[in-house]
């Protein structure tokens, strides 16, 4: 049973990633009619900029999940007023490839001065040890990660859904001319918008620094299975992405503990059962 | 929302025979190839990429559907061909026919669960569904993981033609593109194809005209990737090996590019693109991880500034359809 529940946390852990990084691309693509290929990137520039901190600046964890949203989503703010800006109008394609291009830039730069290994990045202090919950032994940090993503989550769902900012952007979501003839600056929001889904992002980095080392790789695996998660929970609701990507992370943990072969794949496959059954996904109107 | 090419000429007398013309003008080119002295083994690999390429615009440039993953269409007719020429020690021209048999299998099976979205949606599935043949191929013991199928017999083709020979098998290899490369121009000119362009310009229309658009795109999905697997059982004989570079998504990223940067929906870009990527590739190919980064940078500068393409801006220029 021990090892069910350290894969069920494993499971949830993943979850949190794909649940963070999903709700970013449902925030861009909402806004931007854009699929980020680019977000598996920078999350890992997320964990980048959390190492750099802390072997240059000495900046600790603490200050690194803070910093390196803002900094990421900086990076991802001028990438939308020097680049994506101009594809308005153009197929949603364009997008796809533009972003891709983007990935593989930054990628290849990472892999040129750090290879292809990991770099390893402590637990801080405070979060280092575990503790003993009576049926499993909890290590503190990874459920600091996944108390922590659903804080993120819930927080940036309540941004959207319940707040007058989150009402515009909604608004400017479903008519960007209309918005604008009240006054709101639909293209400042538009940046800021990509900047916010680009932290969220560098965010999951920064968490899964601990966890899986720092990479120049580790988003562009992760990336393709995120796709899978957005297919499977569309991307018309924020809630719904959370939940795919929480539960997708789950059943990849109890793949693991029952079939470890299949884990790699079996949000794959239940992305095919998905289509065959209900093609618009699990939330999502047709497209 | 404008479409991916929108400048497209009417098919009139002249543009086929300024088609037929270039045609005639690149199969002389490639066929003086080994009286040259350029390296015969760069050029077969262009020209199976090439022809993966052409397969691939067939389904962009004139159906609107990017796919992002058939680089398992190459994998999967290269893995199957090559176990059919080592294992099974089936002939060349056998071993062509279980590699593109298995990728019409495979393509009938993901066309069937990708044609269900439409634009986005499909290119990130057609990506999820050659990640997941990555991992099933990474962990199947017939292809040897990490290793791959190596050392395969080229063998004679029916029964004559020596394919260890370079010379040979540089004009089987132009052969076989060419026909591929001929097969998808009569696809894209025959009636099939003008209803495939019809979609693409405006879906709506074509269904309220009496269209079952999800047939011709299913059917142009199948055309693609069976070609695609043509493609990649040539390629067998040219690397002599079959491997999980393949199958991987940098190299679906890689055929996008080619496409890319020769112009979407253009006949004879994918070749000029197929040809200036794998030119690139070899060059710089002591430059390591910076290659990714330029191909990268090719990506960029192409959406922003140069969406047509090579070929697409000179047929542009000159109002011909190439």
């Amino acid at each position: 049973m021990q090892a069910l529940y350290a894969q069920l946390l494993v499971g949830l852990i993943n979850g949190s990633f794909y649940a963070l990084l999903s709700l970013g691309l449902a925030v861009i693509f909402g806004m931007l009619n854009i699929i980020n290929f680019a977000h598996g990137a920078l999350y890992m520039m997320g964990a980048f900029v959390a190492y750099f901190l802390l072997n240059l600046g000495g900046i600790n964890y603490w200050w690194a999940l803070l910093l390196a949203p803002i900094i990421v989503g900086i990076f991802g703010m001028i990438l939308e007023r020097t680049m994506l800006q101009w594809l308005t109008g153009l197929d949603h394609l364009y997008g796809l490839l533009l972003t891709f291009g983007i990935a593989l830039i930054v990628q290849g730069v990472f892999q040129n001065y750090f290879g292809s290994s990991g770099l390893p990045y402590a637990i801080p202090d405070q979060l280092k040890g575990g503790m003993n919950l009576g049926f499993m032994f909890l290590p503190i940090y990874r459920g600091w990660v996944v108390i922590f993503s659903l804080v993120v989550c819930i927080a940036t769902w309540f941004l959207i859904e319940k707040t007058r900012l989150g009402a515009y952007l909604r608004a400017a979501t479903e008519n960007p001319t209309l918005v604008r003839a009240f006054g709101v600056n639909v293209p400042r929001m538009i940046t800021l918008t990509y900047g916010l889904g680009v932290g969220l992002a560098a965010l999951a980095g920064v968490l899964s620094a601990p966890i899986n080392q720092v990479r120049p790789l580790m988003g562009a695996d992760l990336i393709i299975v995120v796709f899978a998660v957005v297919v499977i929970g569309g991307m018309g609701s924020i809630m719904g992405s959370i939940i795919t990507g929480f539960a997708l992370g789950v059943i990849e943990g109890l793949t693991k503990y029952f079939y470890p072969e299949a884990s790699n794949t079996v949000v794959f496959v239940l992305m095919v059962l998905v289509l065959l059954v209900k093609p618009t996904g699990l939330t999502g109107r047709a497209a | 929302m404008t479409t991916l090419t929108d400048d497209t000429l009417p098919v009139t007398p002249r543009a086929m025979r300024d088609e037929m013309i270039a045609f005639v003008l690149m199969a002389l080119l490639l066929a003086s190839v080994p009286f040259t002295g350029v390296y015969p083994f760069f050029v077969m690999q262009a020209l199976c990429f090439a022809l993966l390429a052409c397969a691939f615009n067939l389904l962009i440039g004139y159906g609107g559907l990017l796919s992002f993953g058939h680089a398992m269409f190459l994998g999967t007719a290269g893995y199957c061909c090559a176990h059919a020429l080592k294992v099974w020690a089936l002939p060349p021209e056998l071993g062509i026919l279980v590699g593109i048999a298995a990728a019409f299998v495979l393509s009938l099976i993901t066309g069937y669960i990708s044609i269900r979205r439409q634009g986005i949606y499909f290119s990130m599935i057609t990506l999820a569904l050659s990640q997941l043949l990555y991992f099933i191929y990474l962990q199947a013991p017939f292809t040897h993981g990490e290793d791959g199928i190596q050392g395969i017999p080229q063998g004679r083709m029916f029964g004559v033609l020596d394919l260890s020979k370079p010379t040979v098998l540089y004009y089987v290899v132009l052969v076989g593109f060419l026909a591929g490369f001929l097969l998808i121009f009569r696809i894209i000119n025959s009636p099939f194809g003008e209803v495939l362009k019809a979609i693409r310009e405006n879906e709506p229309r074509a269904i309220s005209l009496g269209y079952r658009t999800d047939q011709y795109k299913f059917l142009a999905f199948v055309l693609s990737g069976t070609l695609a697997g043509f493609a990649g059982a040539l390629k067998v004989f040219v690397a002599q090996n079959a491997s999980l570079t393949d199958v991987h998504w940098s190299m679906s990223g890689e055929v996008v590019l080619m496409t890319l940067v020769g112009g979407l929906g253009t006949i004879f870009g994918p070749v000029v693109g197929a040809f200036a990527i794998i030119a690139m590739q070899q060059y710089l190919a002591g430059f390591g991880q910076w290659v990714t980064v330029i191909q990268g940078a090719i990506f960029v500068i192409c959406v922003l500034t140069f969406r047509r393409g090579v070929i697409g801006e000179i047929a542009h220029y000159f109002r011909r359809s190439l």
